[in-house]
């Protein structure tokens, strides 16, 4: 287990370099040139310069593959992203500012999620077929088939024609005061948490139903240990193995619903963060933020695949 | 037990018609929730196929004097603020999603079947080199990369159906994968291999069965996950473009400053979002329960 570990750190190497690769690339394929945009924008005075000076001014006019070492050996070397080609400020300051923001509002889906789906996976399995089975099950679907942004639209449209109520969007900081702070992220949450909670809830059910059919949870019944021991010590053991691989799947599908939800909702997170920066084609936003989901994401399912070993000693790394 | 040696041939085999008809049967007996999510996909693709008989308008037909009309006998939906049947725009919106959801989720399958048996199966450097393109492909979140290659390549229905397919198809190998870890690890595996079995054997005829479960399952949530995602994109303009009556498109732009003054504009696309998703899902559930040949007798 110890080598697996050690062998799967020094695997992280070359994800993380994919990874770095495939960002730099993709981002730097957005056609619009944001020396066009900055040319053609009165506000910053682009029209004083020329174009070459800008390019210069930017690094653009380096090869891509300068741009690129240069990029990852100034955040390797001095933790920085570089600028912003728009505000001029850091990258890196601004990111880790708005990281915050994101992962309260992940880490709150994710709960929302566990919470709910598990215990009723487990349920609707040992009740297989039953009413409690299809009712569990068709609200459970229902809540996977509701559209986020559907929902937060409803959420933003009915209580205001109704009752003239409508979700705040003057965003507060959980330093600021955690408990306004709770109350407004709740909604977002809930709404993310809905659709991951369904499917954390179908795989439980799905894989429940396949390890209560195996020899060792028959023995298990017939020896005479009791059913509630039997489903939680020797079957939801099992079963939960590819729940976990769902978490780590689910991260950037979280963080992808963070966006929705942040734009919807006006949450100053990373998700705005991203969509002004491509809307804008401010290259150095886009690739850190990129970069840093990216990152986090590699690091979870590491943890998710050695979490393998300790839930299963059957499966084996050689 | 009763060990599958590679030789023996499988029981049960069923002649396709009986079986057609004989699934029906067991569908509509036994499985009330899933044959109600068959039927409201035979209605979803009926409406699919033949929205331009259906539809009592155009779906870009534009009538200034009927704007922003509540749902009344001459539109069943009501109207938008442009004036356009609401109904007739939800009918063409199921021809695009009919379109785009069974073909990237097809599309999605293959992908992850592929990588997840292979890769499963084989384990040692290839499963460790296609696990770090996994995970260097699955750091990215979705809507980035949709965003990215969409503008990229320009938005259309093509290249949504390409990045989506691809997009959950190596995301979803890792569900295969983790299943397969552990098939391989049974008797009838190392069976086969001791016989003499071939690679494309053993892995079509000893491992896909055997992960068709988690395979069904992950077809019908990337059904619904692939029209739910389109939908997604075109709420942030960036899904087929307008004029085009995508359910998600109508939800957003210039629509959603009316809908506090025609709540039904709000109504109709989620709702036919909704529907079509949770049908196809609790049909696949049902298929799962009716067609694992190893679930077959627990009842």
């Amino acid at each position: 287990m110890q080598a697996y570990i050690v062998r799967r750190l020094l695997a992280l190497i070359p994800t993380l370099i994919f990874a770095s690769l495939i960002v730099f690339i993709t981002v730097r394929l957005i056609p619009g040139d944001v020396i066009d945009l900055m040319l053609s924008s009165n506000d910053i005075g682009a029209d004083k310069k020329s174009r070459a000076q800008l390019e210069a001014a930017l690094g653009l006019d380096q090869p891509m593959v300068t741009q690129y070492f240069r990029w990852i050996g100034a955040l390797l070397f001095e933790g920085s992203l570089g600028l912003s080609l728009w505000q001029n400020t850091p990258v890196m300051e601004e990111i880790l500012h708005r990281l915050p923001i994101t992962f309260e509002l992940g880490i709150m889906g994710l709960v929302v999620a566990l919470i709910v789906g598990i215990p009723i996976g487990v349920y609707s399995a040992v009740a297989q077929d039953t009413v409690g089975d299809y009712v569990t099950r068709s609200f459970a679907i229902l809540a996977l088939a509701l559209p986020g942004f559907w929902v937060g639209t409803l959420v933003m449209v009915f209580p205001s024609i109704w009752w003239g109520w409508s979700p705040d969007v003057k965003f507060t900081s959980f330093t600021q005061d955690p408990l306004k702070n709770l109350a407004q992220m709740v909604i977002p949450a809930l709404i993310l948490g809905k659709a991951f909670s369904a499917v954390t809830m179908r795989l439980t059910r799905t894989m429940m139903l396949e390890v209560m059919r195996q020899d060792y949870i028959r023995t298990a019944l017939a020896k005479g240990l009791a059913t509630r021991t039997t489903i939680l010590r020797h079957a939801l053991r099992n079963a939960l193995i590819p729940v976990v691989t769902l978490v780590g799947l689910q991260a950037p599908v979280l963080v992808g619903g963070a966006v929705i939800m942040e734009q919807i909702f006006v949450i100053p997170g990373m998700g705005l963060l991203l969509l002004e920066a491509v809307s804008q084609r401010d290259y150095p936003i886009i690739t850190g933020v990129f970069l840093i989901v990216g990152v986090a994401v590699v690091l979870i399912n590491l943890l998710v695949d050695l979490s393998y070993g300790l839930l299963d000693p059957k499966v084996r790394y050689r | 037990m009763v060990a599958v040696v590679d030789t023996v041939r499988p029981p049960r085999r069923r002649q396709p018609a009986a079986g057609v008809v004989g699934f029906m049967v067991r569908l509509f007996r036994d499985k009330p929730l899933g044959a109600f999510g068959f039927v409201v996909c035979a209605i979803f693709l009926f409406c699919g196929i033949f929205a331009d008989i259906l539809a009592p308008y155009g779906f870009n037909q534009i009538s200034p004097v009927n704007r922003l009309k509540p749902p009344s006998e001459k539109f069943w939906l009501g109207t938008d603020n442009l004036g356009r049947d609401m109904l007739s725009r939800c009918l063409y919106g199921a021809q695009l999603s009919v379109i785009i959801g069974l073909s990237a989720a097809a599309l999605a399958t293959v992908v992850s079947v592929f990588i997840g048996i292979v890769s499963g199966y084989l384990g040692g450097k290839f499963d460790m080199i296609m696990q770090r393109f996994v995970d260097a492909w699955m750091s990215f979140p979705d809507l980035i990369i949709l965003i990215v290659v969409v503008s990229v390549v320009g938005p259309g229905m093509g290249p949504v159906i390409v990045i989506l397919g691809l997009l959950y198809g190596i995301g979803g190998s890792r569900i295969i994968r983790g299943a397969v870890l552990s098939v391989r690890e049974n008797a009838y595996v190392h069976a086969a291999q001791s016989t003499g079995a071939s690679l494309p054997r053993i892995l079509w005829r000893h491992i896909l069965p055997n992960v068709m479960a988690p395979v069904i399952v992950l077809f019908t949530t990337r059904v619904g996950a692939v029209i739910l995602a389109e939908s997604g994109l075109a709420f942030l303009g960036l899904g087929v473009p307008p004029p085009a009556p995508t359910w998600g498109g109508m939800l957003s732009g210039s629509g959603r400053s009316f809908m506090y003054l025609a709540p039904w504009l709000a109504l109709a696309p989620g709702l036919c979002i909704t529907i079509v998703v949770y049908a196809i899902n609790v049909f696949g559930d049902a298929l799962r329960d009716l067609l694992d040949p190893r679930m077959r007798g627990s009842r």
